[in-house]
């Protein structure tokens, strides 16, 4: 197989990296960028762990191949914080506890950061049905919805 | 396996009728990636075409829309005109899977999967949409129901691809709407679904209707029958009714634990009716 050269900008810096044509840009960005925080649930794009945004637009990484990413943009869950700032999303899932293994965490914080940014006030529907495709399979959802709820409310009274 | 992105439509047309081996056409990915994961198809070439010229792009013409094969379902949706003139179409397209899936997935993709249950497709063939197929002979335009030819199969030949859907102009006084059974309330695969396209005159009789369904047959089906059976009628109860008994008449589903052949038929029918009603509401007949 031939390999790539990939050119592309992941939360703001360059990045290169050489890939396999069959390789995902999941599969990238966790085995080669070292960028553990995207989860692979399913690596069919039924889960949402994986969520990432690829040029404005919200994804399954795991549904994209490495080399659709030549000279685009992406921003996954490591770029959310702002060094060690947490973004309000990412703080208000801890203190109301929306998570617990937290392995659909980063893909849930990806997913409502990009709700957000189109809604800064959701209904209750409006954020269920945005996260349908976000499979959590301990919480129950109730505390993630909330979370989401409190956080758009500081974001709006920042 | 080989990922290319040839510079042009000729280019990829010479290098898809020249693979002797398995090929795909990559767009929105959403289909294709989950095959190569489940190993379902192991092609040995992909051709990426989403960065070919119009391939992106909603643009009016005619009146009408043009839709490049690499627009996602999001697009789609945030184009205000296009949401505006074809609210049934939209509303298939965005019924395909989640919002991460919809950043992705295209309405010429959700065609060319060859699903009868494609979310999309029943809204484009009631809208008469036409797609441009690109290939070793040049260009063509071929109505969107000439396609699918039964389950993961069409009627593109090698070498051919789709480069654009057009959507017709609006006349005034016209609808349309899309309809679904699923048993969950998202994400899901149709169980049976409908839709209905309809122009009216100043009175209010319905002057063209197109209906078509989904998941009850090899292919999405146009219904040629059951929207002769609205014409000239105002949606009355014996026209709705004939109208039913057509698309009940077009079924031949399948019979599987997501839906019996009974199920699936009567449903149609049932979406059919409730479809042509809102379409009816849409393009601004009293009810
Ligand atoms: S890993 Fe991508 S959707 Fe599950
Ligand atoms: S916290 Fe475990 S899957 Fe969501």
């Amino acid at each position: 197989m031939k390999n790539f050269h990939i050119n592309t900008t992941v939360n703001g810096d360059e990045a290169e990296f050489i890939c396999e044509p069959d390789e995902t840009l999941l599969d990238v960005l966790r085995n080669r960028l070292g960028m553990t925080g995207s989860k692979e649930g399913c690596g069919t794009g039924d889960c949402g762990a994986c969520s990432v945004i690829l040029n404005d637009r919200l994804v399954c990484s795991c549904l994209v191949l490495a080399a659709e990413a030549e000279g685009g943009k992406v921003d996954t869950i490591e770029g959310m914080a702002d060094g060690d700032k947490l973004h309000p999303l990412q703080k208000v899932f801890i203190e109301k506890a929306a998570l617990q293994c937290g392995v659909c965490t980063p893909g849930i914080l990806v997913a409502a950061k990009a709700l957000l940014e189109k809604n800064p006030d959701p209904s209750e529907t409006e954020i269920r049905y945005w996260l349908a495709g976000n499979l959590c399979r301990c919480t129950g959802y109730d505390k993630i919805i909330k979370a989401v709820q409190d956080a758009a409310a500081e974001m709006r009274s920042a | 396996m080989k990922y290319v992105k040839p510079e042009s439509l000729h280019a990829a047309s010479v290098l898809l009728s020249e693979e002797p081996g398995t090929t795909r056409i990559l767009a929105g990915g959403t289909d294709v990636l989950v095959q190569l994961r489940s190993e379902v198809v192991e092609p040995d070439l992909i051709v990426d075409l989403k960065h070919l010229e119009g391939f992106g792009d909603i643009t009016s013409e005619d009146g009408g829309f043009r839709i490049g094969a690499g627009v996602p379902s999001a697009e789609m949706y945030e184009h205000k005109a296009l949401h505006a003139a074809w609210p049934g179409v939209i509303e298939g397209a965005e019924l395909i899977g989640s919002t991460q899936i919809q950043g992705r997935c295209t309405m010429v993709g959700n065609l060319c999967n060859g699903s009868p249950a494609g979310d999309s497709v029943p809204g484009m063939v009631a809208a008469g949409a036409v797609v441009r197929v690109h290939g070793p002979d040049g260009e063509r335009d071929v109505p969107v129901e000439e396609i699918p030819t039964g389950p993961g199969k069409t009627s593109l030949a090698k070498g051919e691809f789709i480069t654009s859907i057009f959507l017709p102009a609006r006349p005034e006084r016209s609808g349309d709407a899309y309809l679904r059974f699923i048993p969950r309330t998202e994400m899901d695969i149709a169980v049976s679904s409908a839709a209905a396209n309809l122009e009216l005159d100043t009175d209010g009789t319905v002057t063209s209707a197109r209906v078509a369904v989904g998941a009850v047959a090899p292919t999405v089906r146009l219904v040629e029958e059951a929207g002769t059976a609205l014409v000239g009628s105002k949606l009355d109860d014996t026209a709705i009714a004939n109208m039913m008994a057509a698309v009940e008449a077009a079924c031949s589903p399948i019979d599987d634990k997501r839906g019996t052949v009974e199920f699936r038929t009567k449903t149609a029918g049932v979406l059919a009716k409730r479809a042509a009603h809102i379409a009816y509401e849409r393009a601004g007949g009293s009810k």
